[in-house]
């Protein structure tokens, strides 16, 4: 699956778009397809300030659970409560639903993020 | 250096994500492991479990072999060609050194099916046993093993090869037959659905397995296996229970057979000089969130720890296994420890899932056994 030219990436697997004066993050296809069906997404404390690199929601295959980190320095605004009924979606489509939104402390921090083009080098 | 199947070239063809088990290459899912749960919970589905080991037992002192090696009695299975019995091995200690299934064809010929992490030490324990009663004991890696499983595996079985169907169309459950030398059909699995097991020579496995899929058989991995033998209530040997603890504690009280005062098994003294402190039992959670192996557990009588849990895709709620302190009675409550939180949840009954049928209703979802689940892909 190609990946989209229309944000920013993690190495740990997110992507972050921005949404007006906020940003919205997700995981990428290849972590989806790494980590299987999804059955749980949550843990999204709302209202959290949170330092980049910190645990910022929990996505659960049927297997294991994993961590979602927030990208950059910021407080946790917004669940996709979405994802609460159909953690599935994201194996469907993991760039079209997003975990959780973000307001960035110093959103230029999201400019030292990986393009798509290095996302895919590095993965 | 892993060890891999007959059909491991196979389960690549077929895009299967590989995991290590046991020391074994085994395929964890072909895809989506729902789908493959679904699969096996509607219509039928196919797992290699070649990893396991059969073992034959053959001398005229086999049965007395058998009935001091096992903490279950095969005295109940002796003269009934082809029945099987499920038993657990102890160490003197009371320790459980593997879960079996022990098949009686003649009073000097008898088949033991171990899991494949212990087989190694299963049969030098059993072959150092063996000495004093003149029993053979001989591994056969020659055989390889499918688990066809599901309300339409029978059926496809005998579609796939109808010359076996004389031979097992009346099969009770826990039961198996011989259709050649060397192919046992048994009807017996580890999903909770009827469906057969089939030991066959491993030459003759690819094109057995070919067939089934030819005939809409969903091939199944380890994955799909795991949440369908919890849904279930049957134990994983190595999370449910171990050398470190005793069948008593390990809801396998069933299958210790004290009944003959004068048969003394490797660990009854053990288990009856011990009376159980802990019980294995079921646990649903009442909110959203999934257990996992090792989490905490809280219980009226104190704290215990999860040793099987998932999420339940039949239920769409999760469910596990946990070894708490004796006294719990089924519809307590009980909290587990998920990240930090104690998250409420309530003891069951397993099996929580039998023949397709949800038998432990999910909170606020009434026990219609339709999967609220996305299955994604």
């Amino acid at each position: 699956m190609s990946i989209p030219n229309d944000r920013k990436y993690t190495t740990s697997h997110e992507w972050v778009k921005a949404d007006g004066d906020c940003f919205l993050v997700g995981i990428t296809d290849d972590a989806q397809d790494q980590l299987g069906d999804l059955v749980f997404v949550g843990d999204v404390q709302i209202g959290a300030k949170v330092a980049a690199g910190d645990n910022a929601a929990v996505v659960e295959s049927v297997k294991a659970a994993s961590d979602i980190y927030a990208p950059v320095a910021g407080e946790i605004l917004a669940f996709n409560e979405a994802l609460n009924d159909q953690p599935g979606l994201i194996n469907e489509a993991a760039y079209d639903h997003w975990i959780f939104k973000i307001r960035a402390d110093n959103p230029a921090d999201v400019d030292g993020l990986l393009d798509a083009a290095a996302y895919e080098a590095q993965a | 250096m892993s060890a891999q199947t007959p059909l491991f070239e196979t389960h690549v063809a077929l895009g299967a994500k590989i995991v290590d088990f046991g020391g074994w290459d085994m395929p964890l899912s072909y895809g989506s492991q729902l789908e493959e749960h679904h699969a096996v919970r509607q219509a039928a589905g196919v797992f290699d479990v070649s990893h396991m080991l059969n073992l034959d037992i053959a001398g005229d002192r086999a049965q007395d072999f058998l009935r001091h090696l096992l903490a279950n009695d095969v005295a109940k299975i002796a003269g009934h060609p082809g029945k099987a019995l499920y038993s657990c091995m102890l160490r003197p200690d009371g320790g459980v050194i593997d879960d079996l299934i022990t098949y009686f064809f003649a009073p000097d010929r008898w088949r033991m099916v171990v899991n494949a992490g212990t087989a190694d030490k299963d049969t030098r324990w059993i072959r150092e046993q063996a000495v004093a009663y003149g029993v053979t004991v001989t591994p056969r890696r020659d055989l390889a093993m499918l688990a066809v499983q599901g309300p339409k595996a029978r059926e496809t079985v005998w579609a796939v090869h109808p010359e076996w169907k004389p031979a097992t169309q009346d099969l009770k459950p826990f039961t198996g037959a011989l259709v050649d030398e060397n192919t046992l059909v048994a009807r017996t699995g580890y999903t909770g659905e009827d469906g057969f097991e089939i030991v066959l020579p491993a030459v003759a496995v690819k094109a057995f397995w070919d067939a089934l899929l030819a005939a809409g058989v969903h091939p199944c991995g380890l994955g799909a296996r795991d949440t369908l033998r919890l849904e279930a209530g049957m134990n994983l040997y190595g999370n449910d229970m171990d050398e470190t603890v005793h069948p008593l504690e390990s809801g396998l009280a069933w299958t210790v057979s004290l009944k003959d005062a004068e048969r003394h098994f490797i660990g009854r003294e053990a288990l009856e000089s011990a009376p159980a402190s802990r019980e294995l039992v079921g646990l649903k959670l009442l909110e959203r969130g999934i257990m996992r192996g090792h989490m905490k557990v809280r219980t009226a009588q104190g704290e215990g720890q999860v040793t099987s849990g998932t999420m339940a895709p039949t239920i769409g709620v999760s469910i596990g296994l946990a070894r708490v302190p004796v006294g719990s009675t089924p519809g307590d409550g009980a909290e587990i420890e998920i990240r930090g939180k104690w998250v409420p949840a309530q003891i069951v009954r397993p099996p929580f899932v039998r023949n397709g049928k949800v038998l432990v209703s999910a909170p606020g979802n009434p026990a219609s056994g339709a999967p609220t689940l996305h299955t994604g892909h």
